[in-house]
């Protein structure tokens, strides 16, 4: 073993003397210890050995690029060893392992070439390599084209998973290498749509950028914008009057415009260090503060300094005695701002992207505009199915029986705490769910039933008094239930499969449950008109109804009609609990959350008629809707104005959108 | 309000000399007075009752005598103490604010003033600026108009609009629901104005009025009572005259009354104003013995309550409704306030708080099925001349 005399300290190319040292060393130990067999892996890691070692940022580069540029299959697993500080140098002949650690400390060491064992050895006879962060980061780059080719479809969507959430201008030519090799339909989809996107921000060409750009232009997808928008992000900058920035002008903007404002204007000149800062009110105080000599600033006494103007004066007085800086006034302002010109200047340089991108945006805007309508549309939809289903045991009870009840609202909360209670004896959500109807069904029946037996059917002729003696039992059934399951909200699951949503595009989506309680919403209306029209008892309701001494003397029993009826409406406002309950909380206070709403769908869609029940849900879930779409941030509002336009609805209809004609409106 | 209508009305002066009997005991007994039998709070309690019987005398106007159900009074009620707790609120922090600023070096400007005000008032919201409708709140005696006229106007357009097409009945009482319901919606707005559901507080401590509650309970006590006996003597006198018999008559067959050339929708919204009118200086009285008032005051539930009380006393009587409403509300706060004995029952112990709704509610539907005349109907069964009241 010859050893130059420190060939280190050698400033003419150091690397390559090591370099040729080392490789001598590695073939003399080579030849001695171990027979010659093709090791490549190897040989490639002995080649970049000293720049591996030597493990500096600046260097490494070269050494990870002929690792993953080798075309050797094998090389993933070195650099992922590498990454998790896993591949380790032998010291006696400079080879590199993988290595594991063994439960008495020693190492298992594993070849690369083959990943077969090697042996145990003791640590001390071995160097782990670490790299720090930075390399780390650059050899996952390098393996960013090992996993785009991985022959497990999972890793490939992995990977690019992490590229599209930190696009990188280094990965781009990986990932365009690795379309050729795709296969996965589904893959060589997501591969070209984010080669697109990638393309637009960071290949060097403009041409392709624009092409890009405009092959996509008018797609509704989020991380199309997101693409889009980084390159249209502008400052603001200040030229002199007469000259234009050397940049890419997105527009020139005229202080006190809408776009911007003087004083907005001005900041900018004064951040730029172009003209000096306002003098603030609090800034003027101060002044004045630090002034007061013997009660006095500038010869006002401090006690007369209680308006703006007197001590506006009073400073002007003190800045003339150069002992504050000047105010900037009104014309001084008028002049700086007429010496410059203000200009929107886009961060990208090339004004062809953001010509490209800007239109390409605006298409896909007006798109996403049209989408969040149809969105709009389905939200108005689902929220009127829920009106109906809420109020669709209210148009029998009220509407067909022109009895006010106002426990109906408890009668939807009896329905979910049904659910509830089902859900906790069967713990299969489907299941639990299809045994809740029908018992939500019974147990509500039986309320309404016996509210109707015990209560209504002695005030069939005082219409108020019926609304105050439900109104009783509203609050005591809300106590009742607030004393058996207490104040907090309960949970009523709904089963897996209706999780999650139907997601027509990135913009437009519905939940399945929603699509659930529309579904529902319609049986209910099938329901309701099988059972009016084609039923006996339907026959029998409404004759009893119109005419109730007229009836009973053809010889229907109005009192098991009406309680009945009844019945089926309270019955039916209990499986409405159920849905209700699967998608809000389940509350003793619940009802009360309905209750109006229904009477307004009841009266607004006009008494008597399932029809105008189905309108009056429909025009107050997209009036609702549609207020919340010019206010978003504002529910409430939504509800508020919902009122005041149905009290202005009722000048125009007082009796709904579909009134009952003739004997059947009654007085 | 000559000598015949008090002579042909005796149970007015029987009522306006219990009440002033009631009133005088009160306030010997009181803390303020130093004998100590009431307490402040309770003062307070007893004064909100007379305010409640207030709104409950307006209420019986409407309903008992009209034949209207509303279910929205109590936005009236809602409204008349906003008013009042916006000059109290803002009179009281400009106080604070002004004696705060005094400690600086130079003297405030009104500039300076009013921003600190703002935000004092609507930092709880976000915000520091005055909405447009605090433009007079720097003016009692302008908010103090406003709490007739606020109501009033509210009750002029919505009963105009709601008399006009003829909505009648249920339909109305459900309409004048969903008003109440909007304004509470509203008000729960932090956008609105008057501070979100935070509400507006602190409005017991009168602006620039250093004595005791135990003094200040009393005076309010008192302006109740007077209101009280006013508008109790007010509304008599409405239907004991020609007017009154028109709205008995709308009440008890509308269509008679209207072909007989009465115009009934004129009627209707002179008692729904007049109501709404009496209901928000009612409210004004409340709010500063409660101290706080907040957008949950004006929801739906607490007009039906309203119903509640003067049905159990028995409406079309005024004495009723006050009767009804005293009894009620304060045996509510009995029960509610913990103060009712729990019955145990050996397996189960019945807690007055958890099951006083229970029992009001179905008691409420007994009163409602067998005593549809109230609590009053029990006096009227009392041997007695014919031809008082009714």
């Amino acid at each position: 073993m010859v050893i130059a005399p420190s060939p280190f300290d050698l400033p003419e190319s150091p690397s390559l003397m090591k370099t040729l040292l080392l490789a001598a060393l590695a073939a003399l130990l080579l030849t001695n210890a171990a027979p010659a067999q093709t090791t490549p892996v190897q040989d490639i890691l002995q080649s970049q050995s000293d720049l591996i070692m030597k493990s500096s940022r600046r260097t490494i580069g070269p050494a990870i690029d002929a690792i993953a540029d080798s075309g050797l299959p094998q090389m993933q697993s070195v650099l992922e060893a590498w990454r998790a500080k896993d591949m380790w140098q032998r010291k006696s002949d400079g080879l590199f392992f993988a290595a594991s650690k063994n439960d008495d400390g020693t190492l298992k060491l594993r070849s690369f070439e083959d990943n077969a064992v090697v042996g145990d050895v003791a640590r001390n006879t071995l160097i782990q390599l670490k790299p720090n962060s930075g390399i780390r980061a650059m050899i996952a780059t390098a393996l960013v084209q090992f996993q785009l080719s991985d022959p497990d479809p999972t890793k490939r969507h992995a990977a690019l998973d992490s590229i599209s959430r930190d696009p990188d201008a280094a990965l781009l030519a990986p990932l365009r290498a690795s379309i050729n090799g795709e296969d996965d339909a589904a893959l060589l989809a997501r591969k070209t749509r984010l080669n697109n996107l990638m393309t637009m921000t960071y290949d060097p060409d403009e041409a392709s950028r624009v092409a890009a750009i405009n092959a996509m232009a008018g797609d509704l997808g989020l991380d199309f914008r997101g693409t889009l928008n980084p390159l249209l992000i502008t400052k603001m900058t200040v030229a002199k009057t007469g000259t234009t920035p050397d940049a890419n002008v997105a527009a020139q903007l005229t202080p006190g415009t809408d776009a911007l404002s003087r004083s907005a204007a001005y900041a900018i000149l004064v951040d730029a260090g172009l003209a000096p800062p306002l003098v603030t009110q609090d800034a003027r105080d101060d002044a004045l503060r630090a002034n007061i000599v013997a009660g006095y600033v500038a010869d006002t006494p401090v006690a007369q300094l209680s308006t703006e103007a007197k001590r506006d004066a009073a400073y002007d007085a003190l800045a003339a005695q150069s002992l504050a800086a000047p105010r900037v006034t009104d014309t001084d302002i008028t002049v700086r701002l007429s010496e410059h010109q203000f200009f929107e200047v886009y961060a990208e340089p090339s004004p062809a992207v953001t010509t490209a991108a800007k239109a390409a945006l605006a298409k896909s805007e007006s798109r996403v505009a049209a989408s969040q309508m149809v969105d709009l549309g389905l939200d108005a939809l689902s929220l009127a199915s829920i009106y109906f289903l809420a109020a669709i045991g209210l148009a029998i009870t009220f509407g067909v029986m022109g009895v006010i009840n106002m426990a109906h609202g408890e009668f939807i909360m009896l329905g979910a705490y049904t659910g509830y209670v089902v859900q906790l004896f069967v713990p299969n959500h489907t299941l639990s769910i299809i045994i809740a109807v029908p018992m939500a069904f019974a147990v509500t029946f039986a309320a309404g039933v016996a509210l109707e037996r015990l209560v209504i059917r002695w005030l069939y002729h005082r219409p108020l008094e019926t609304l105050l003696a439900t109104f009783g039992v509203s609050i005591a059934l809300q106590q009742l239930a607030k004393n058996i399951f207490g104040t907090q909200a309960r949970p009523l699951t709904s089963p897996t499969w209706l999780d999650g949503a139907w997601a027509i595009n990135d913009v437009v989506s519905i939940s399945y449950i929603r699509i659930a309680i529309f579904i529902l919403a319609l049986m209910f209306l099938g329901l309701f008109l099988f059972i009016m029209r084609r039923t006996r008892l339907g026959l029998e309701t409404r004759a009893a109804t119109q005419n109730p001494r007229m009836a009973s003397s053809m010889g229907i029993n109005t009192d098991r009609v009406n309680m009945l009826t009844f019945g089926l409406g309270s019955g039916i406002a209990g499986i409405a609990g159920v849905a209700i309950g699967l998608f809000a909380k389940v509350t003793s206070e619940m009802g009360g959350d309905y209750i109006v709403q229904s009477f307004m769908t009841v009266v607004v869609g006009g008494v008597g008629n399932i029809w105008g029940t189905l309108a009056g849900a429909a025009m107050i879930g997209g009036f609702q809707k549609g207020v919340e779409w010019l206010n978003p941030s504002n529910t409430l509002a939504a509800q508020t104005y919902m009122i005041v336009f149905i009290i202005i609805f009722i000048q125009f209809r007082p009796r709904g959108i579909i009134a009952l004609k003739g004997r059947a409106a009654g007085d | 309000m000559n000598r015949s209508f008090i002579a042909r009305n005796p149970s007015v002066l029987v009522f306006l000399s219990l009440l002033a009997l009631f009133t005088l005991t009160v306030s010997v007994l009181a803390e303020g007075f130093g004998v100590g039998l009431i307490s402040t709070s309770f003062v307070k309690t007893l004064g909100k009752t007379l305010c409640l019987c207030l709104i409950a005398v307006a209420m019986d106007l409407i309903w008992g005598y009209t034949g209207i159900l509303s279910l929205g009074h109590f936005a009236f009620f809602g409204l008349g103490g906003y008013m009042i707790g916006m000059w109290l609120m803002y009179e009281r922090t400009r106080q604070i604010v002004v004696t705060s600023l005094a400690d600086g070096v130079l003297p405030p400007t009104p500039e300076e003033v009013e921003a600190a005000i703002g935000n004092q008032i609507f930092g709880v919201v976000g915000s520091s600026d005055f909405p447009l409708i605090w433009a007079f709140a720097d003016s009692l005696t302008l908010q103090l108009a406003l709490v007739v006229i606020v109501p009033g106007v509210l009750a002029l357009v919505f009963g105009w609009l709601a008399f006009r097409s003829r909505v009648t009945g249920v339909y109305l009482s459900i309409l004048t629901q969903a008003m109440t319901l909007g304004l509470s919606l509203y008000l729960f707005q932090n956008a609105s104005g008057l501070r979100g559901n935070n509400g507006l507080s602190g409005l017991q401590n009168l602006p620039g009025i250093t004595a005791p509650q135990s003094a200040v309970s009393l005076w309010f006590f008192w302006a109740s009572a007077l209101a009280l006996g006013l508008g109790y003597l007010l509304v008599a006198w409405v239907v004991s005259g020609k007017f009154g018999s028109v709205i008995r008559g709308i009440r008890d067959n509308e269509a008679r009354v209207r072909f007989l050339g009465y115009s009934v929708e004129s009627y209707k919204l002179a008692v729904f104003t007049l109501t709404a009118c009496i209901s928000g200086i009612a409210g004004a009285l409340y709010y500063p013995q409660a101290g706080i008032i907040n957008p949950a005051e004006v929801a739906p539930i607490a007009s039906i309550y309203l119903a509640v009380w003067v049905a159990i006393g028995g409406r079309g009587r005024l004495y009723g409704a006050v009767i009804g409403t005293a009894f009620v509300s304060l045996v509510s706060s009995w029960f509610t306030g913990g103060q009712a004995p729990d019955i145990n029952l050996g397996f189960y112990t019945v807690k007055w708080v958890d099951w006083w709704l229970i029992l009001l509610g179905l008691s409420f539907v007994l009163v409602t099925l067998y005593a549809p005349r109230g609590m009053s109907g029990l006096i009227d069964a009392l041997p007695r001349r014919k031809g008082e009241d009714a």
